[in-house]
């Protein structure tokens, strides 16, 4: 189908899209990369009555490193993170990650801000953000405020956003030198949403771990229980078998593709093999 | 009452100039308004990839824009593609291998192949196939569209 009619503006500053979704009142909906919010137009699952292109944002855009911070403006595409030799550098969990996501002609146009402001459950960038501790910078047309990302992803498409305000940057800690990284996600096709995918980053003598789960649930989760059976631990056979008995504590949720228990059991794969990655 | 807007832009390096709906997408404007039919339309949410078409240097999906956001842009359109001599070897290849039989996919494995090869990718066939997830051959020819990438990378072809 095609997408139901609406209102365009393209505006030039971030302040003036701000203004345009502060008159909206909640019918205005940004558009970024377009890769998720076409589809749904064109499905009609979305109509909003104004559609507020940031693509001629410039503020928007760019990667900055500094004072241990990596700081990703959020229109930036995911070609653009791929490319930049700073951003992987500075965050070795990227380049693992980026190729994951969906198809090079997607990642052409869709940008980071985007998909942690869709909240889609399965998609990658939100799990990222989550399981680095990362934090959003929000902005509405009276101010800024950043939420941390444990506290930002509240459900299905659902987040601490409110209408009037666009997730403006995204900002992440630099990698530790000897930080330990592991990503791995169960798809059938490469480039699909994953049924069941898993990141983890820990210290080099894994005192510290962060687990996070994506396509199980109605949100990337952290996987408390897990960390806590790994953290410390010789990271052996006994360590991830107890992680993986941990996770039962998790609430899993069904999706078209597969049943909860078929979840449970694809994020035990998913966190054993991305375990096994942390350990090489 | 349709709303629309002027937009200019180029297609295959000419300027066009046009009065569109702003609903109406990237791909559906080349086909119906500029008569650039090459571009195929599939399934109008960005899986199939029929309509890959290179905008600004980049290859996307025609049918995930709106043609109002390609306002100043630079568009080649796989007949630009032709046209310009850039996808001769790799036609050329596919007609060698047979890489084609209802050819609705081709346009779009054509241009994403094309960036696959000007990006300097090698000749893997898993990376070759990777590259091309997002493409979709209903005749289930990935074998020998592969092979003509292969091919075309190896100077195996020549137009």
């Amino acid at each position: 189908m095609k997408a139901p009619d609406f209102d365009y503006e393209r505006p030039n500053t971030l302040a003036a899209a701000l203004a345009l979704l502060a008159d909206g009142d909640g019918a205005a909906e940004p558009l970024a990369g377009g890769q998720s919010l076409m589809p749904m137009m064109n499905f009609r699952l979305a109509a909003p009555d104004v559609l507020v292109d940031l693509n001629a944002i410039s503020e928007l855009s760019g990667i900055t490193v500094e004072d241990g911070w990596i700081r990703i403006g959020a229109t930036t595409r995911y070609c653009e993170l791929e490319a930049s030799e700073e951003l992987c550098a500075a965050m070795p969990l990227f380049p693992k990650v980026l190729p994951h996501v969906a198809h090079a002609a997607i990642r052409n146009r869709g940008t980071i801000g985007g998909s942690i402001a869709l909240a889609d459950p399965a998609a990658e960038m939100p799990a990222l953000v989550l399981v680095l501790g990362g934090e959003i910078v929000l902005q509405n047309a009276t101010g800024q405020r950043t939420v941390p990302a444990d506290d930002f992803f509240l459900g299905i498409f659902d987040t601490e956003r409110e209408p009037d305000e666009l997730v403006v940057e995204v900002r992440l800690p630099v990698a530790e030198h000897s930080q330990r990284f592991g990503f791995h996600e169960i798809v059938r096709r490469h480039g699909d949403y994953a049924m069941a995918g898993c990141m983890i980053t820990a210290s080099m003598t894994l005192d510290t771990v962060r687990i996070t789960l994506f396509g199980v649930a109605d949100r990337p989760v952290r996987a408390d229980l897990a960390e806590a059976a790994l953290a410390g631990s010789d990271g052996g056979a006994a360590a991830i078998d107890a992680a993986i008995d941990a996770l039962s504590d998790l609430e899993f949720e069904a999706d078209l593709n597969a049943a909860e228990n078929t979840k449970h059991h694809l994020a035990g794969v998913a966190l054993r093999r991305a375990w096994a990655e942390v350990l090489t | 009452m349709t709303r629309t807007t002027r937009i200019s832009l180029s297609v295959n390096g000419e300027l066009v100039s046009a009065e569109v709906p702003v609903r109406r997408n990237l791909v559906d404007f080349l086909r119906q308004d500029v008569g650039l039919t090459g571009s195929h339309v599939g399934c109008e949410q960005g899986v199939c990839g029929a309509c890959t078409l290179e905008l600004d240097g980049r290859m996307v999906r025609g049918c995930l824009m709106l043609a109002v956001q390609a306002d100043g842009a630079k568009v080649t359109t796989v007949e630009g593609l032709a046209d310009s001599g850039r996808s001769a070897d790799l036609r050329q290849a596919f007609a060698t291998r047979n890489a084609l039989q209802c050819g609705f996919c081709t346009p779009g494995m054509l241009a994403s192949a094309l960036e696959y090869i000007e990006k300097g990718g090698a000749p893997d066939r898993t990376a070759i196939r990777e590259h091309l997830s997002g493409n979709y051959c209903r005749c289930t020819g990935y074998q020998a569209i592969v092979d003509a990438v292969c091919d075309t990378i190896d100077g195996k072809v020549s137009a």
